[in-house]
């Protein structure tokens, strides 16, 4: 099969859908910049995953008058991790704007206005504070799409900062990935990186599908050098009407974190770098260890993921998440039904327990690790070799 | 109107409810004197209530085909709004081109009184998909089944309007016991705090499936429920089209020159039980039911354009024709086999299909190929 992800959703991917609209107002106030793109520091900069997000939202803004933002605190405080920073400020209340406390308001409000135009950006504040919009999300959002024969769209992304290793309190914590990967019309992304945080963002707004965008709390504040120029110029060319060369969506696409020989560590979100550490400790004991970045769990990348697994022969899922009927389960199965004939082991889960997300002070026990990783990495029947 | 001392308008003075619902024409057909209600609801015109009234007769010709469509095992299951057709008709009339309508699945004559093509409608109902028509060619949402949800849409939908500036008003529909649900309670609040045109309409038919409003709600009505969210309640008689147009137009026009949201609650009945898989016997009298029969909303309508010399017999015999020439379409519609195309299952569940739903899709096909190759190969 020579079709790749890229191929599977970039063309489902304008900067803007059919009923691209102009907010009264909007315009005299905040021109977009020809370029589609905002202030700020420009060039290769240290950048924390955090900001990453704030200046795809503030360049989706800018390049897409139909862009809005809103949620909780998301206005003048700029949100509680400040991932909103500033967008009010810039754009207006129109454009960024505090709800009322209620998530299913939110949500279902976010399911009117993408069908009069709008492309909503919304935020529930933490992973379990976003189950009173379950309905909303799984009935609707999901559902009105296909519903409709795709006659109504719903171009709106729901961000929630996500998964634990933060010492949050109790339902600050929770890794919900499988609520939503399990609904058959969500798109469902967890980057890992400071450049994927501001990539996947301007993808997942340009999507013409609702996209759950899973942001890892414990990463908001990990620091990359990135290209910030480089990173803006794709989306800089769709703004300028784009060409017949539409970039690549990163949505359905999974990539090679870290090669290696002996085995592949398959991760995504929050465990993509503790995998890295797990292969950087491993190389140390002369096993060269795979990383794969999974980044989109919905789409799936079954083929880099597979081809991946081919090489090595041998494959461990890591995954915060509990570890029952999980996206690490359906990985292994993926990859047990199609790489049977290549595998030297079993396909190995290391997840979180079956157990509610622990308090602070015992979460470290609960979370995937290096050394546990590691060990079932030494379980993978290496004798037989 | 309530009397007040100049300058000191309370809160309570607008955003309660009249003292009773409002009705211009009573059960005999005979238009009633204002009591005080809290604006001055003016009778409509007779050109209004007599395109009104064709509705009326239409959409309980409608509700009549569809149940009779069912027991002849043309559809799976149809949601009567018998009884409730002059709430159905004013909620489509009182809009305008343009304006937004969000029905629920009790409220296909008022989808059909929009102009949606009404085999259209029929097929959440008849089986063959979720919902069958655009809801953009007329501006009306799909019906679906989970209570209070869509007033949240109606509340984005006037929200994106007034973002863009345009003068659209969203009509809300929802029944007494959707508005014990949470998300009743979430959109008037957001639509309040966000000051968007949407007027929501609440049915109440006495019952949700099998539970009496009682136990919903307690109370003065639920129209009073307004003034919790900061927006004006009214309550109207639901069996009379002339209330229900004069006070939906008073609320639409209010939300069309930036008065924000209002709360309708209609007093009405459902006259049959929750659908034809219900037996409503099981939890009501007939003589409750009996009750509601001189207060039927085409009757009063009937007698008033009667009495007041507007309605000929060759007009009634038009109108009468044209809601056998529904019945008529609907029953050519549904006698008819409808095509379903087992590919349309991946089409519209993503933009582009995913690889996987393309794998599946491809199994399908294949499935379906080897049936229709050995069911050949079975002929002689």
């Amino acid at each position: 099969m020579t079709t790749t992800s890229d191929q599977t959703r970039q063309g489902g991917a304008p900067a803007a859908g059919d009923r691209q609209v102009q907010p009264a107002g909007a315009g005299e106030a905040q021109p977009a910049t020809p370029s589609g793109t905002s202030g700020g520091p420009s060039g290769t900069v240290s950048l924390t995953f955090a900001k990453a997000l704030t200046y795809a939202m503030e360049d989706a803004l800018a390049a897409d008058a139909s862009v809005v933002v809103f949620g909780e605190d998301v206005g003048t405080l700029g949100g509680v991790f400040r991932i909103t920073d500033g967008l009010t400020k810039r754009f207006g209340e129109e454009r960024c704007f505090d709800t009322p406390l209620a998530e299913s308001g939110i949500m279902g409000m976010a399911v009117g206005m993408a069908m009069n135009g709008m492309r909503p950006v919304v935020e529930m504040q933490f992973d379990a504070f976003a189950y009173p919009a379950f309905e909303q999300v799984v009935s609707h959002v999901a559902k009105m799409p296909n519903r409709t024969k795709g006659r109504v769209k719903l171009p709106l992304v729901i961000r929630i900062p996500y998964a634990g290793g933060i010492g949050g309190v109790e339902h600050h914590c929770d890794s919900s990935e499988a609520y939503y990967v399990h609904t058959p019309g969500l798109t469902v992304l967890a980057p890992a990186t400071v450049a994927d945080a501001y990539t996947m963002l301007r993808d997942a707004i340009a999507c013409p599908d609702p996209v759950v965008f899973l942001e890892p709390k414990k990463l908001y504040f990990s620091k990359e050098q990135v290209d910030l120029d480089a990173l803006r110029a794709r989306y800089a060319s769709k703004a300028a009407g784009g060409g017949p060369q539409q970039p690549a969506s990163s949505i359905g696409k999974a990539v090679i974190a870290r090669a290696g020989t002996d085995a592949t560590l398959i991760a995504y979100g929050p465990s993509v770098p503790t995998a890295l550490a797990a292969a950087e400790a491993a190389a140390l004991e002369g096993r060269s260890l795979q990383v794969i970045d999974v980044r989109s769990l919905v789409p799936f990348d079954d083929e880099t993921v597979c081809a991946a697994v081919r090489g090595t022969g041998r494959a461990v899922v890591i995954a915060e998440a509990p570890g029952f009927a999980s996206v690490a389960a359906e990985i292994v199965a993926r990859v047990q039904e199609r790489c049977f004939h290549s595998l030297a082991a079993p396909v190995r889960r290391v997840t979180g327990f079956d157990i509610p997300y622990p308090a602070p002070k015992l979460e470290h026990h609960y979370l995937p690790g290096v050394d546990r990783i590691l060990d079932v990495v030494d379980e993978l029947q290496w004798e037989d070799q | 109107m309530s009397t007040h001392t100049e300058g000191s308008v309370r809160p309570e003075d607008y955003l309660l409810p009249s003292s009773q619902p409002v009705q211009l024409i009573d059960t005999a057909g005979t238009v009633t004197t204002d009591p005080g209600y809290k604006e001055r609801y003016e009778l409509p015109s007779a050109a209004e209530l007599l395109h009104g009234y064709e509705q009326l007769v239409v959409g309980r010709r409608v509700n009549d085909q569809a149940s009779a469509l069912v027991r002849q095992g043309r559809m799976a299951v149809y949601p009567s709004s018998h009884g409730q057709e002059a709430c159905q008709v004013a909620a489509a009339l009182c809009l305008a081109e343009g304006d937004w309508l969000f029905p629920t699945y009790r409220d296909t004559v008022a989808v059909m009184a929009r102009g949606v093509d009404p085999v259209e409608v029929m097929e959440l109902l008849r089986g063959s998909w979720h919902s069958g028509y655009d809801p953009y060619e007329h501006n009306v949402a799909t019906q679906s089944t989970p209570l209070a949800t869509q007033l949240l849409h109606a509340v984005g939908v006037a929200h994106a309007a007034k973002l863009k500036g345009e003068d659209t008003v969203v009509v809300a529909l929802c029944g007494d016991g959707a508005t014990s649900e949470g998300d009743f309670h979430e959109a008037l609040n957001f639509a309040a705090v966000f000051h968007v045109p949407v007027v929501f309409f609440v049915q109440n038919n006495q019952y949700a499936i099998s539970v009496p409003l009682i136990h919903q709600s307690v109370a003065p009505s639920l129209a009073h429920k307004a003034i919790g969210y900061g927006m004006p309640g009214e309550r109207v008689d639901g069996n009379d089209l002339a209330a229900l147009l004069a006070v939906l137009a008073h609320a639409v026009g209010r939300a069309r020159d930036g008065g924000g949201p209002s709360l309708i609650e209609a007093h009405t009945y459902r006259m049959q039980s929750h659908t034809n898989a219900d037996d409503a016997s099981r939890y009501r009298a007939d003589d409750e039911v009996k009750q509601w029969v001189p207060r039927d909303p085409l009757l009063r309508l009937k007698s008033y354009l009667s009495g007041a010399g507007l309605l000929a017999a060759e007009e009634e015999q038009r109108i009468t024709a044209e809601a056998e020439r529904v019945a008529a379409v609907l029953r050519d519609g549904l006698n008819a086999e409808v095509q379903v195309d087992p590919q349309d299952l991946f089409r519209f569940v993503y933009s582009q299909p995913t690889p996987q739903l393309r794998e599946q899709a491809a199994m399908l096909h294949e499935e379906l190929s080897r049936e229709a190759t050995s069911s050949e190969g079975a002929q002689p």
